[in-house]
């Protein structure tokens, strides 16, 4: 089969085509039409790893087609095994969020139609945004996905939604212009070296001096630790998280968010290798500083959601201390890491969600003894919460050990630091168990009901993966590992060896 | 070594029945205890065949080893999910099983009314799973997994009775303690790669001898640190006695026969890094000490009689780490007295379980008094347990703990002294707060109100208290005799080949030395609490305030740790809305007011964005200037 990719991001086109069609009182069929659309680019993703070839290096299933000849813009896709499960983890989450936040829609500004128009829209492109092997083309989608984001915040959130979603662009937008203004100066150079291109395989060829690297590589760099997002850039995430809807959170920390470490290893590690290692110490410490800093934020937070989006600043810390390692345990265990907390953060943000549509508040104070009313949910939530502390036996635990222990030989003391992040993990973790599960039923809470079947259903598959690639992460490390190899080919760096020789 | 089919089945066989009581709900609560003892039950017959297998076969075929799956691979890191079965880790399979199912008898019946029922068993399946994954682990980091999996277990059936707040507190900080612990286990795999190249125990024991002192110190020390954290050691030793918020069988099987004793397995099975390192040796021994007297000293003011046990959990636990920084024949009797003390422990807590069934779930020993009359039963093996801890001839804890007693004043010198004499010295304390517990609970008068009514506890509670009894009595001459342990264990921890330095006492005068110690101390106790107050004094002295309030563990880690983290968690959360978001949205409304002079007409939204537009158009040109130049 051709076009397995082109085909992949068109099939939640054709959904919004279908909801177009829809009429727009009957809710129901909307929201039939959706899931139907979202299983069908779930069907045809099985179709692309199955048509994937783990063992071999660089790009697979590409396509390319001339877009505006005059720049060398092309549109071009092709996955490797990075890429390749972000766009799993993708069209696995989509669904999963639709099912589970099935009257999310309903009391927006805009009508349900519109939100799974935005949905669906936001799905096709983070399907581009990680298929793309052309940087005008990933630029592009990088910032036309600002749009359907902040209709989703601004238009179905709660609270100060407005606000929240203003303040999500504007960030992004800073961030994005930095990078256009790098994705042309890479284009300059290319041209002026013979080729122009803005193949992200021919731009890795070139040979560009230090100085001009750095400042490339700050102009990428910034605009995804904006997106990831990394201390100090991270202070638009709590009140996005904290007003967006269960579903949205979900997709722009489960996926969304990940765009940014994507974007480190894809553009800032194999084009400019020179400013990557002279960078590399600074990123580490702000990497640590995120690690600590969003765990201590976290254990802080009175409000359930923005306590779950420091958590993620925490754990993009984590991601960007293994990419910036450097090592092959690094690397796969910082893309590893990536799925798992989609599938982490999934968890607690859609049992949050749960929680909070059920009790009317977001306050963690509000919260108590829920384990005694509704223990189905309480559950999901406290397993959730496990993965988020990467309790061994769950697959969060195998990413953040590689991250770990792939960083300690190039960074020992930073990593030590790090590590203490694992007794804070723990705090933050337990202390909303506690308020929210444990105690006395608290007033307000007695009439809570359970989750129905669908909400089971929902959550089902997510606790399923968690624990399954907590146990054999071999099917998604495997080939993860060979795609890392590739990018540390590419950098020209290997792996320390054991230092007591036997 | 041999392949072997079985092992796995150990674990499996709890983790399915642990997964499938929960998932299963209200339906399986008819059955569901049944099932989990059933399953304990068989993990034992696998574990007995095992053992008698192992004994069949001779000195290098003994260990045997399983692949289950590939585990990690990544780079030159290769975890394999396999498992290791040798002379070591029997010992633990055995006790876990062993005292575990009797652990599952007895809660079917003390647990009969909790309409939770079900679920206690589902996490005592699961915590057998884990703790069997923990010693059947062949690498750090399959271990890690089993250690984990043991704390969470720990921490659900600490919170069982979650709905009241403080005991939700203890559960919350035991996982947070044992946390800090995996600091150091994390750190401690995470050197061992970066030396060895590989996490497995025979990669590590390889290339032990090739790697600087340094790094083996390093590991040596978060070792310890780890197991500080899981065996309640000092400086992490104040969550075992909120701990005993959890039911009492839990408190006989995880918090002294099993759980807490990883520390231990830890060191020894690590034998090879601390045999290589003086440095981590002596830190272990100090830690050893420092708690064997802490907890002793903490037991001689605690009321609660299961707080009391847990004091004296973590005091001869303290013997037991004492031991493994002895040197190779120190691990040995670190095991030996690990086996001993989960016979007569688990039993003394089962016996405290018993007390408080028949006394309405009351703890206070001060309400007790004169029981023996009332539970015989329970008096009798409760009395073998204080036997044996106290190292009366022929009792189990008269050959592991003197043995430990001996070997710390064989160390030599000074140190030979000191960690001796601190030895000795715990023994004479644990006889007094151990007589006290005694004196208390079963003998003198009567302290109880009328609405008490005290009575023998039924068949299945006293039968593993009565088989746990008889392990107190036998464990410790079975077990020694003609060094049987000794010998089994040697090809793991290599005791014959460093016959321990001079001896410095002989062992008759140190078993004379410390039946001296005890008789002193059970008859001080014995004369203190001839009568007792119902009601606990107040005018105490400095030392007995100091001990009730466990020596002032946890008000020094509220001031160290927690209070100024607090501060720093309530400043951060602060600064970081006024300062870091402040700054961004300073520079926000300096871009709304300059905007707003260049162009009043435009909402909010277009100006800023075009602003932006602006800015961004700039560090374009400069990009592209800075490029071509």
């Amino acid at each position: 089969m051709k076009n397995i990719l082109t085909v992949l991001e068109l099939l939640p086109l054709f959904g919004v085509i279908a909801l177009w069609l829809t009429p727009k009182e009957n809710t129901k069929l909307i929201k039939q039409t959706a899931v139907a659309a979202s299983l069908l680019t779930l069907v045809e993703s099985f179709i692309a790893v199955w048509n994937f070839d783990i063992k071999f290096k660089g790009f697979q299933l590409v396509e390319s087609y001339n877009w505006i000849s005059a720049f060398h813009i092309k549109y071009a896709v092709g996955v490797d095994a990075i890429s390749l499960t972000l766009i799993l983890l993708t069209t696995i989450l989509v669904p999963i969020v639709f099912i589970a936040g099935w009257h999310e829609s309903e009391d927006g500004r805009f009508s349900p139609k519109t939100f799974y128009v935005l949905m669906l829209v936001l799905e096709t492109m983070m399907i581009g945004v990680f298929a793309a092997t052309d940087v005008f083309l990933f630029y592009v989608i990088f910032e036309a996905m600002l749009i359907p984001v902040y209709f989703l915040i601004a238009g179905y959130g709660r609270g100060e939604r407005a606000a929240a979603a203003l303040k999500f662009l504007l960030y992004s937008l800073f961030g994005g212009l930095l990078m256009l203004a790098a994705v042309i100066g890479i284009y300059i150079i290319s041209t002026n070296q013979g080729v122009g291109t803005f193949d992200v395989n021919e731009l890795s060829k070139l040979t560009i001096d230090q100085s001009t690297q750095n400042w490339l590589f700050l102009g990428f760099f910034i605009a995804f630790a904006i997106k990831a997002p990394l201390w100090p850039f991270h202070t638009w995430l709590p009140g996005a998280a904290k007003s967006a809807t269960a579903g949205t959170s979900t997709l722009l920390l489960g996926i969304l968010d990940k765009v940014g470490t994507y974007g480190m290893i894809r553009f800032c590690l194999t084009l400019f290798p020179g400013a990557t290692k002279t960078f590399a110490p600074w990123i580490i410490t702000l990497a640590v500083i995120s690690i600590l800093y969003g765990a201590i934020l976290a254990i802080g937070q009175k409000d359930i959601n923005s306590m779950i989006a420091f958590t993620s600043i925490s754990h993009f810390g984590f991601i960007t201390l293994g990419i910036f390692a450097l090592t092959s345990q690094g690397i796969s265990g910082a893309t590893f890491y990536m799925i798992n907390h989609g599938f982490s953060t999934a968890a607690l943000f859609l049992t949050a969600g749960w929680i909070v549509k059920r009790r009317g508040s977001s306050q963690i104070a509000d919260l108590g003894g829920l384990q005694r009313v509704v223990p189905v949910l309480a559950w999901s939530f406290f397993i959730a919460g496990l993965s988020a502390l990467a309790l061994p036996g769950l697959s969060s635990f195998v990413s953040e050990f590689l991250v770990l222990i792939g960083s300690f030989s190039q960074y020992p003391v930073a990593t030590i630091f790090a590590t203490t992040g694992i007794v804070l993990a723990a705090l933050y973790v337990l202390l909303v168990v506690q308020r929210a599960l444990h105690g006395e039923v608290k007033s307000g809470n007695e009439s809570m009901v359970d989750l129905n079947l669908r909400e089971k259903l929902a959550i089902a598959p997510v606790i399923a993966l968690l624990v399954f690639l907590g146990f054999y992460p071999k099917p998604v490390l495997h080939p993860l590992n060979v795609a890392t190899s590739t990018v540390m080919s590419q950098i020209g760096v290997t792996d320390p060896i054991a230092k007591a020789d036997k | 070594m041999k392949a072997n089919n079985y092992l796995v089945y150990l674990i499996a066989l709890p983790l399915f029945s642990a997964a499938l009581l929960l998932l299963l709900g209200r339906i399986a609560d008819k059955w569901g205890h049944l099932l989990a003892t059933l399953v304990s039950a068989s993990t034992f017959a696998i574990g007995a065949y095992e053992f008698f297998a192992m004994r069949s076969r001779s000195g290098v075929d003994r260990a045997i080893t399983q692949h289950v799956i590939q585990w990690i691979s990544v780079g030159t890191l290769k975890v394999d999910g396999a498992l290791l079965l040798d002379q070591l880790s029997i010992c633990f399979v055995l006790l876990i099983t062993g005292v575990g199912t009797l652990i599952h008898i007895y809660s079917i019946s003390y647990m009969e009314h909790d309409e939770n029922r079900r679920r206690f068993f589902a996490y005592l399946n699961l915590f057998i799973a884990a703790m069997l994954l923990l010693v059947l682990a062949d690498s750090y980091l399959s271990l890690y997994v089993g250690w984990e999996g043991v704390g969470l277990a720990s921490y659900l059936l600490i919170g069982f009775w979650n709905q009241r707040p403080a005991y939700a507190t203890a559960a919350k900080k035991a996982f947070v303690a044992n946390r800090v612990g995996d600091v150091g286990l994390s750190l401690a795999i995470i050197i061992a790669f970066t030396q060895f190249g590989t996490v497995s125990f025979a990669g590590v024991k390889a290339g032990a001898p090739h790697a600087s002192s340094a790094a083996l110190t390093a590991i040596g020390a978060m070792l310890l640190l780890a197991a500080a954290g899981k065996s309640a050691q000092f400086p992490l030793q104040s969550w075992l006695g909120d701990a005993m918020a959890g039911p009492t069988p839990v408190s006989a099987l995880i918090h002294a026969a099993t759980m807490v004793t990883a520390g231990v397995y830890l060191i020894t099975r690590s034998n090879f890094i601390f045999d290589a390192s003086s440095t981590a040796r002596l830190l272990v021994v100090i830690v050893g000490a420092i708690t064997l007297l802490f907890g002793a000293i903490i037991g001689t003011a605690k009321d609660d009689i299961k707080k009391a046990l847990a004091a004296s959990t973590m005091s001869q636990i303290g013997y037991m780490i004492l031991a493994t920084g002895l040197g190779p024949i120190g691990y040995a009797f670190a095991i030996l007295h690990l086996l001993t003390h989960g016979f007569f422990k688990a039993g003394m807590f089962l016996g405290a379980g018993s007390v408080m069934h028949g006394m309405d779930d009351e703890v206070n020993m001060r309400r007790y008094g004169g029981l023996a009359k009332f539970m015989p039963i329970t008096a009798i093996t409760f009395g073998f347990g204080y036997l044996a801890i106290l190292g009366i001839p022929p009792f189990a804890g008269f050959y592991s703990k003197d043995k430990i007693i001996e070997t710390a004043f064989n160390a030599g010198g000074n140190k030979g002294w000191i960690l001796g004499g601190a030895a000795l010295l715990g023994a004479a304390i644990t006889a007094f707060y151990m007589t006290r517990v005694v004196v208390l609970t079963f003998i003198g008068a009567k302290r109880w109100d009328s609405m008490a009514h005290p009575h023998e506890s039924p068949l299945l509670m006293w039968l593993p208290m009565a088989i746990l009894a008889i392990g107190s009595v036998t464990s410790g001459f079975l077990l020694s005799s003609g060094s049987a342990l000794v010998h089994w264990l040697q090809p793991i921890v290599n005791a014959g080949n460093v016959e321990g330095g001079k001896e410095l006492m002989k062992p008759l005068t140190v078993s004379l030395l410390a039946l001296g110690v005890v008789v002193i101390g059970a008859g001080a106790a014995i004369i203190k609490y001839r009568t007792v107050a119902s009601e606990a004094p107040s005018n105490i002295s400095i030392f007995t305030k100091a001990a009730r309030k466990d020596l002032y563990q946890d008000s020094f880690n509220e001031a160290v740790l927690m209070r100024p983290g607090q501060g720093l968690t309530d400043t951060l959360v602060k600064t970081d809305h006024n300062l870091i978001d402040g700054a961004v949205r300073g520079v926000g409304w300096t871009l709304n007011t300059i905007s707003s002079a260049a162009r009043s007409i435009q909402n909010g939204y277009v100006r800023s964005y075009a602003l932006i537009m602006v800015l961004g158009t700039l560090a374009l040109v400069a990009t592209v200037w800075l490029v071509t130049l």
